[in-house]
């Protein structure tokens, strides 16, 4: 009864071609969007702030990334890892670089570089797809992850071989480094990921998307009617790439502080591919979901078993948690080979009718 | 300019000539690790053939028979009979595995079943620590890992084991897929699975054989580098390097993956003693991803892969 579109109509193509048609839904996201700005800063702990909040947000843009790949180009890349690594220690050396630049221009710089790589180890897939591309872009993964472990000048040569964010301030407040506060770190991340999405989401429901996704459903036919594979496929890669790239940025400079190649390891890559299987493939809002999802879980798994008052090792929760990451693999692709995003549709039909069974 | 054309292009020559026995040495080296390679190899070619499934969980079934095996002698159960087991314990999971995760998702695209393998090795990955226990175990099947001089040059005995095993097994397999009933059902199976199924073939049934076979084949393969380098869970990574090799050797071959292997090896192996210190060492992590790469390029469908691949 509350959700119901009865009464909204459409009268100007604008009006149709709306992110949200039901003006129930602009309310929910203009509230949401509002509520996630202002009450985490003000009411959450540093705890919650620093390891699920902004894990969340970083990853959710990195899953953005790859679901723009994958999800909706049909490209598979086992390489994000690699790509966020780019992303990482470019933004690392430019604002080592140049000092007085702002950061957020940094990160961008940083996407683009990131975006070029991209652009590079997707030249293969304009010849092989499936799990050969897949073992391409194994390559970028270990081939970057190498690069950034071996030259020295890609971290300034420091000897210990990590990056570390250095203090920048963005108007004034200071936004990275070991003073920046949490929330405002917080409030960093949201912005740039909230801007990011909606670049997302506009550009999967345009033109460019649905070349993309008539090449990942069937690249021949896509060909025919007149989408170019070589500059849709590189473009996916291209844009993928922009958005793990600054992904990685984020991970160093807003949530982690300082890395080494080791946070941009094979299994963060697989970590991505998962957020993107479970929240939903082809999906933005997926992205967020699955983010939060894989974000979360391990930090549940941790604290379940003191709500329990059982007794767990740590390396058993280890275990449980990869176990249970591959057995809902298995179970959403059987199940709801669309992941978290497609519940939350189903959710919604189903709220429509409420409270009537049609 | 010279001096780099020179240390890239000639000087490593040279160092080959000018030390022979170091070169075989470093050649033998690398086709003992590329067999290993090949042993990995060898099950996923056998799953692809013949359900089109590309087995990520591959390297952990290898982690998953060795840490059975290795578990099960640490508990005291002669080898013999822990081999049994073990044989036993991998044929259930083929069994599991057909019946919990391909069944459900018949008829769905490759890269999904792609995925839900990789979901598989997580699972696998996770279980097996939670069994047997993380840490690094020995594997001790009675193989000396000794070195012996035969014409002057020093070659390890396990090596030696490790490269007749991979002999007799892609012997075994091929003589398997050629001679037997079995063997001629997972070819046409391979081939077309709904011709396969009218004429009878039950593609269930074949499906657990073939996940058995590699599950077979994954024992031998830990076994071998069980020995070599301890069980650990750095095993389910080395098995990436499979990846490669199917490349370089084609999906559908078995001397491809055995020749796939070599070349991986070897290449490694040379590149990372005569051309890794120009760039500070290491290569090795990259070098096989990259000459895939190269190699994808150039011929998409492998060595001896079968040239069915469209280019859009």
């Amino acid at each position: 009864v509350i959700y119901r579109e009865a009464g909204q109509f459409k009268a100007t193509y604008a009006d149709d071609q709306a992110i949200f048609p039901i003006a129930q839904d602009r309310w929910l996201v203009a509230l949401g969007l509002l509520a996630i700005a202002l009450v985490p800063p003000l009411v959450a702990s540093e705890y919650w702030l620093q390891a699920i909040l902004i894990p969340f947000l970083v990853y959710a843009l990195a899953a953005i990334g790859l679901n723009i790949l994958t999800g909706y180009a049909g490209q598979l890349s086992l390489g994000t890892g690699g790509f966020m690594a780019v992303g990482a220690y470019s933004a690392f050396k430019l604002t080592t670089a140049f000092p007085a630049v702002n950061i957020v221009v940094v990160f961008l710089l940083s996407g683009l570089i990131a975006a070029g790589v991209g652009l590079l180890f997707g030249i293969p897939s304009l010849r092989i797809k499936g799990f050969y591309l897949a073992v391409a872009t194994l390559a970028a993964q270990f081939f970057l992850i190498w690069l950034f472990n071996k030259v020295a000048w890609f971290v300034n040569y420091a000897p210990s071989g990590t990056i570390t964010a250095p203090p920048r301030t963005v108007l004034g407040v200071m936004v990275t480094g070991p003073r920046a506060t949490a929330q405002v770190r917080y409030l960093t991340a949201l912005a740039v990921v909230a801007v990011l999405a909606l670049i997302a989401k506009n550009l999967v429901r345009g033109r460019v998307g649905r070349s993309w996704m008539a090449i990942r459903d069937r690249d021949i036919a896509a060909e025919i009617i007149g989408v170019r594979p070589l500059r849709t496929k590189l473009l996916a890669f291209g844009i993928s790439s922009f958005y793990c790239g600054i992904a990685g940025a984020e991970l160093v400079f807003l949530y982690l502080g300082s890395a080494e190649t080791l946070a941009f390891d094979i299994n963060q890559s697989f970590l991505v591919v998962f957020m993107v299987i479970i929240g939903g493939l082809g999906s933005i809002l997926g992205s967020f979901l699955g983010a939060a999802f894989i974000v979360v879980l391990p930090i549940l798994l941790t604290n379940a078993p003191h709500w329990l008052a059982l007794d767990m090792s740590v390396a058993l929760q280890k275990q449980i948690e990869l176990m249970i990451f591959g057995a809902l693999i298995v179970f959403f692709l059987i199940v709801e080979p669309h992941g978290l995003a497609r519940l939350w549709q189903i959710a919604k039909e189903k709220l429509r009718l409420w409270p009537f069974p049609h | 300019m010279t001096e780099l054309a020179w240390a890239v292009l000639a000087a490593p020559f040279l160092d080959m000539a000018g030390n022979p026995r170091f070169f075989a040495e470093v050649l033998i080296g690398g086709v003992a690790a590329g067999l290993m390679y090949s042993l990995v190899a060898l099950g996923f070619v056998l799953i692809f053939k013949a359900s089109g499934v590309f087995n990520f969980a591959q390297g952990v079934m290898v982690l998953f028979a060795a840490l059975t095996l290795v578990g099960l002698m640490e508990r005291g159960v002669p080898v013999v009979l822990a081999l049994l087991a073990t044989t036993a314990v991998m044929v259930a999971l083929a069994f599991a595995i057909e019946r919990v995760v391909l069944r459900p998702l018949i008829n769905q695209a490759h890269i999904i079943l792609f995925m839900a393998t990789i979901g598989l090795n997580f699972f696998l990955e996770g279980f097996g620590e939670m069994v047997w226990g993380a840490d690094v175990k020995r594997l001790d099947v009675g193989i000396p890992d000794e070195s012996i001089t035969a014409a002057g040059i020093l070659v390890n005995k396990l090596e030696l084991t490790a490269a007749g095993t991979a002999g007799v097994l892609v012997a075994v397999l091929a003589l398997f897929f050629q001679r037997t009933r079995i063997g001629r059902a997972l070819r046409a199976v391979a081939d077309d699975h709904e011709a396969a199924l009218s004429i009878g073939i039950p593609l269930k049934t074949i499906w657990v054989i073939v996940w058995s076979v590699s599950g077979l084949v994954a024992i031998v393969a830990g076994i071998m580098w069980g020995a070599k380098s301890g069980v650990q869970f750095s095993l389910s990574l080395i098995a990436l390097k499979a990846l490669p090799v199917l490349i370089l050797g084609g999906f559908t071959s078995v001397p491809g993956a055995i020749v796939g292997g070599l070349i991986i090896g070897v290449g490694e192996k040379v590149g990372e003693v005569y051309w890794g210190p120009l760039v500070g060492g290491a290569i090795e992590n990259w070098f096989a991803y990259m000459l895939a790469l190269v190699f994808l390029l150039f011929r998409p469908q492998g060595l001896f892969g079968e040239k069915i691949i469209e280019r859009v």
